[in-house]
């Protein structure tokens, strides 16, 4: 395809000749080489790489690391499945028409103006320490659920914007046709404009759920021993820092499955498109 | 007594006014179309009859129920009214058979093996059954314009609105949708009919409408309209159509 974006055939040499392959292949030698030889003949590269690149430190942290990053994997993945309810819900309510909705679009605008607003770590303090503290009777004191909690209030103000995005891109006449045949207008929203617009969203959607990954280790800041944490806990045990490169680690190997099939997907809708 | 009635019908978008003051009426089993240039209103009285767009002015009567009386539900005025609109509209994201079915399941509470023999009937009819598991956009826009035709008449409408139905069509589909057309009005449909296709309005129509900035100019049976036209602007927009070549 001409003229195609350049991020989601950035790994694809297909159809390329075995020419252009082969400059890829030098041109990336080369230019990884430069930077790799500028940093190990720097100063400070022998003390670095004690700290940073300790392979019995790595070897000996990882499994507890791994261990940990299994509950960033529960924190999100139970957190996403709230957003992906909470923020479809949010952006139909900002998308009823009519006067007699106009309180609870405001409600909405509101939640996503000030949900979006404010920094997740914030969100994260004071949801953590001041809810428990109120000691309300049935409202959980558990720092893991209110991390949980917090991750979906903020997350869910930016999906439910990428919803609505999707919502508005399903063109009127969609909604004229299925009124025109006799559907009420929550049955129009329910089969006809919302099926359009989550298939429409679905990767700017993962690209949102890719940035709540790296976030489930905000929750670590109010107690719980995620990935993050737990790599602190060995730092603070051999005053080295591989560990955290280690949980580094773990997180781009989650990422980098859900970066490409972003990619494919938008690669599909697009051919799909043409 | 008339399917359809209007009575001083107006209707502004922001300080334009496409409609000034229309009056008309269809009786059962008439068709009636309506010629005019681009902008002249057509488009906008068949959406005020179905009440896509609110009249500001005026009466509108199907049947026997008043549609802009206070209080009506306008969802069960609809399943009444069929409407074909000129881009198709059909729903991408479902097969042909689900855009079919869909109003009749969930506005009619019709079980969707109902629905379902409903819509293969007529699919059978206008020779889409093979096309029902077809998505729309691998359909041609004779087939899709078809299917919209087949989608309004599952609801079993006493009035369809077919708004330039062939007008988005390349000319070798036009002749398979103005088919259908003539088969509906054959079998006693009422119909009206916004159309540019000149020669099917004089072919197809009980009664001719010339609508002209927003009032309806000259009506009368085709070959009235066609032949001897009254008015200078009647003769004037005739004359242009047959520069044009198209009657």
């Amino acid at each position: 395809m001409e003229g195609g974006s350049r991020s989601s055939k950035i790994l694809d040499l297909r159809g390329e000749g075995s020419r252009s392959v082969a400059v890829a292949v030098v041109s990336t030698l080369v230019f990884f080489g430069v930077i790799v030889l500028l940093v190990v003949n720097s100063a400070g590269w022998p003390e670095v790489k004690r700290s940073f690149f300790d392979r019995e430190i790595f070897r000996g942290s990882l499994p507890d690391i791994a261990d940990a990053f299994l509950l960033n994997v529960r924190i999100f993945l139970i957190a996403e499945v709230f957003i992906l309810v909470a923020a479809l819900g949010i952006a139909v309510l900002r998308s009823l028409p009519g006067p007699i909705f106009f309180p609870l679009r405001a409600l909405a605008v509101v939640y996503t103006d000030l949900f979006r607003g404010i920094p997740t770590i914030l969100v994260v303090y004071i949801l953590g320490f001041g809810a428990p503290a109120l000691q309300i009777q049935g409202v959980p004191r558990d720092p893991l659920f209110w991390g949980i909690f917090s991750l979906v209030l903020v997350y869910s103000a930016y999906v439910a914007e990428v919803y609505r995005a999707g919502i508005d891109s399903v063109h009127p006449s969609q909604e004229a046709a299925a009124r025109s045949l006799g559907l009420t207008r929550i049955q129009s929203l329910r089969f006809v404009i919302v099926p359009q617009a989550v298939r429409r969203v679905v990767p700017p959607l993962l690209n949102d759920f890719i940035g709540l990954q790296k976030d489930s280790a905000l929750v670590a800041l109010i107690g719980p021993v995620e990935a993050f944490r737990q790599s602190q806990i060995e730092v603070a045990g051999s005053f080295n820092y591989t560990p955290y490169l280690a949980t580094a680690l773990l997180f781009v190997l989650l990422t980098i499955p859900l970066a490409r099939f972003t990619d494919w997907l938008i690669a599909r809708d697009r051919r799909r498109q043409r | 007594m008339s399917a359809l009635t209007l009575q001083n019908v107006h209707k502004s978008f922001g300080r334009v006014e496409v409609l000034k003051g229309i009056d008309l009426a269809v009786a059962e089993h008439e068709v009636v179309c309506m010629i005019g240039a681009s902008g002249s209103g057509k488009s906008t009285l068949l959406r005020c009859v179905n009440l896509l767009e609110p009249v500001d002015r005026g009466r509108i009567v199907v049947g026997d129920q008043e549609l802009t009386a206070r209080g009506v539900d306008v969802n069960v005025i609809r399943r009444r009214i069929g409407i074909v609109f000129q881009a198709y509209n059909l729903f991408p994201h479902m097969s042909v058979l689900d855009n079919v079915t869909l109003a009749p399941r969930k506005a009619l509470k019709l079980s969707r093996a109902d629905a379902e023999t409903r819509a293969l009937e007529l699919l059978q009819r206008f020779g889409l059954a093979d096309r029902r598991d077809e998505y729309p956009d691998r359909l041609s826009g004779g087939q899709q314009q078809r299917v919209a035709i087949v989608r309004a008449l599952a609801m079993r409408p006493g009035l369809m609105l077919l708004d330039e139905v062939t007008s988005a069509l390349d000319p070798e589909l036009v002749a398979e949708v103005l088919g259908v057309i003539r088969e509906l009005a054959e079998e006693g449909m009422t119909m009206l009919i916004a159309t540019h296709e000149m020669s099917f309005a004089r072919d197809i129509a009980d009664r001719v409408v010339f609508l002209d900035e927003g009032v309806i100019r000259e009506e009368g049976p085709p070959d009235e309209i066609f032949s001897a036209p009254k008015e200078p602007r009647t003769q004037q927009f005739l004359q242009r159509i047959i520069e044009a070549g198209r009657l």
